[in-house]
């Protein structure tokens, strides 16, 4: 029999090292200095500044500095789970990897990379490989179309020249590409299950399939009763509307479409498939759901997926109701659209980052604050609530379009409609009765019929 | 090699073997501490609850013990995705196989905490029906004495896989040699209350 030894005096040290708080804040001071010095380095050659005003160069530019965000974001999103996780159920969270348990990340996908790497003799092997990478790859190209920071004209660009957009791919038909390659995203989890060949993970495709699709058609109700009010597929015109006004007001569409905000939210949660409707992966029923035979990187890309598609979709709500880059909601600030300076694109950039960020903080809030449906309660939310709702408040706002109330500088009325609906609904669910589900008393007694 | 028995300073100085040795030593610091620093800190456990042990495995990732605090709540039921098996309570003949296979089936690097007197050796199950020991069936890594254990031996074992982890991460479980037969300590002393419990309690 052997005791275990004490700690070994090198870890020792350099726990110590990476626990002490001075270094760590020396480490996130450094990482926010050196890109300032080398890219003021690189602003003294020619060639870099007109990478920087030509149209192509900016969107590689902006495209790279996207994944670096999303990756890093990703990273501390899995940390911000554990901490704020640990919050609310009055615990600690991690706190031995450096100083507040920054470094938790970096041990966590230390140890994937370096994991053993198993594909199972019973899978269906291209579709098995193909799956996590697809579910990526989907959820980072939907960020092609957000309009990051408007437009920004360099100062050293001739004055009759152009404004750059900084958008990845500034298309009008921004915001329907997002719509479909968004909805792609049910590929990674539906082709991760079948070609598991496994029964959980084939009901955890299965699950996945039905709920997506289900949540599909209010999210893409909420988005039309926006397109209507703006008359545009743009992001940048969305944005516009809401900072610089239509008619010389400025309001955020919250405040506008309650309604069509509570549709894409509620699919919001369910298209990411988070608590509480991740029946995909409901560790009780189906152990890991969709992911239960994948390990090592193969596990880590699905939940690194996990929250890129959460940053989308908190783009796409910021974008659509939170005003997207506007600091305020009922204040024409400087940072609007036709602002083209520089510091105001890196302002707009780091608000619309903010604001994304604060959106992951609520979605990981909700996680840990309401357990998950059944599948009979989601498929009901879906088809008797959202829906018959959504068609309801798109009709509604057809009729304001056709006699022109539906401008922001009308916002009343089309909060008062939304208000109106919204407590007809209420209504409706209070005089409802829950439907049966289950087993009942007075229904006969199961017959057991002998061997 | 035992677990403390590495000693740097024991390398030679010159001759031939100068750049060996330390090319040597460098390659084993790198893997200490920095492959197995990240193992290390991001064991997910693969909870085996058969019996009341498994209340006390709750009781350390709830919020009096905080498991998390080492990086370890991220319980995962599938053992594709684990890397720490810990057996927690008695396990008779015919659970075994479903034992074996879930050992077989977790990925390498992977380690194994036999949890109380029932896992480590049938405890007061002393019948043909229950496996007298998990060791003679699965490599075990720690022992960890009790019925149950305490929260506190649990977190004691659990470091004493992170301090493995250092010595011995690289090599495959079925290879590691030499450990003989780990049992963690139990706490010297009480535990001390915090100031809110003690005053509730009435004694300090």
């Amino acid at each position: 029999m052997s005791i275990i030894p004490d700690t070994h005096p090198v870890v020792a040290m350099i726990e110590r090292i990476i626990g002490n708080p001075l270094v760590i804040l020396g480490g996130i001071a450094a990482a926010l200095v050196a890109p300032v010095v080398v890219l003021a380095i690189l602003l003294q050659f020619a060639w870099f500044k007109a990478l920087l005003a030509s149209q192509m160069g900016l969107s590689l530019i902006f495209a790279a500095l996207t994944v670096f965000i999303l990756l890093h974001l990703a990273g501390l999103g899995t940390l911000a789970e554990r901490k704020i996780a640990s919050w609310m159920q009055d615990r600690i969270g991690p706190n031995r990897v450096g100083f507040w348990g920054i470094l938790q990340p970096l041990a966590d996908g230390g140890k994937f990379i370096l994991k053993e790497d198993i594909t199972p003799d019973h899978v269906d092997k291209p579709s098995f490989i193909l799956a996590p990478f697809l579910a990526f790859t989907v959820a980072f190209i939907t960020f092609a179309v957000i309009p990051w920071a408007g437009y920004v004209k360099w100062p050293w660009m001739p004055a009759d020249a152009a404004p750059l957009h900084t958008a990845v791919a500034n298309v009008d038909i921004g915001l329907l590409y997002m719509i479909a390659v968004g909805s792609m995203s049910v590929y990674g989890v539906v082709l991760g299950g079948w070609a598991s060949n496994n029964k959980y993970s084939f009901y955890g495709g299965m699950r996945s399939t039905a709920q997506m699709l289900s949540y599909e058609v209010p999210l893409g109700l909420g988005l039309l009763i926006v397109f209507l009010s703006s008359g545009s597929l743009s992001g940048n015109k969305i944005i516009d509307d809401q900072i610089n006004g239509v008619g010389g007001f400025a309001i955020w569409n919250i405040f506008m479409h309650p309604i069509a905000f509570i549709l894409v939210l509620v699919a919001a949660f369910a298209e990411t498939n988070r608590t509480p409707f991740d029946l995909a992966e409901a560790e009780q029923e189906l152990v890991g759901g969709y992911h239960t035979e994948y390990s090592s990187m193969k596990l880590a890309v699905f939940l690194l997926s996990e929250y890129v598609h959460m940053a989308v979709n908190g783009a796409l709500i910021m974008l659509l109701f939170f005003g997207g880059w506007g600091l305020l909601p009922f204040i024409n600030g400087p940072l609007t659209v036709d602002n083209h300076s520089w510091w105001a694109m890196l302002a707009k950039y780091g608000i619309i980052w903010g604001k994304i960020s604060a959106m992951i903080l609520f979605y990981i809030a909700i996680r840990w604050t309401i357990p998950r449906y059944r599948y009979d309660q989601l498929m009901r939310i879906a088809w008797k609530g959202l829906i018959p709702a959504g068609v309801a408040m798109l009709f509604i706002q057809a009729v304001l379009v056709a006699f022109n109330l539906h401008t922001h500088k009308h916002w009343y009325v089309s909060l008062g409609v939304n208000l109106v609906v919204l407590a007809f609904i209420l209504a409706m669910l209070g005089r409802s009765k829950n439907p049966v589900t289950g087993r009942q008393e007075n229904m006969p007694h199961i017959q057991v019929v002998p061997a | 090699m035992g677990l403390k028995s590495f000693d740097p300073s024991s390398f030679s100085l010159g001759g031939d073997a100068f750049g060996l040795t330390r090319l040597d030593y460098a390659v084993d610091q790198i893997k200490r501490h920095g492959v197995n620093w990240a193992r290390k800190h991001s064991l997910w456990p693969m909870p085996f609850a058969t019996a009341c042990c498994g209340i006390e495995l709750m009781a350390v990732a709830a919020s009096r013990y905080d498991i998390s605090r080492f990086g370890a709540e991220a319980m995962r039921f599938s053992p594709r995705q684990c890397d720490l098996l810990i057996v927690a309570g008695r396990v008779v003949m015919k659970m075994m196989p479903v034992l074996q296979k879930i050992y077989m089936q977790m990925t390498e690097p992977k380690w194994v905490i036999s949890m109380g007197a029932c896992a480590s050796s049938g405890g007061v199950f002393d019948t043909y029906a229950v496996v007298q020991g998990i060791d003679q069936f699965v490599p075990v890594d720690v022992y960890l004495p009790g019925c149950p254990p305490r929260p506190e031996t649990i977190l004691e074992g659990f470091m004493a896989i992170q301090r493995i982890v250092t010595e011995h991460g690289i090599v495959p479980s079925t290879e590691r040699k030499g450990l003989g037969l780990v049992v963690t300590a139990p706490p010297k002393t009480n535990v001390a209350l915090g100031p809110g419990l003690a005053a509730s309690i009435g004694n300090n």
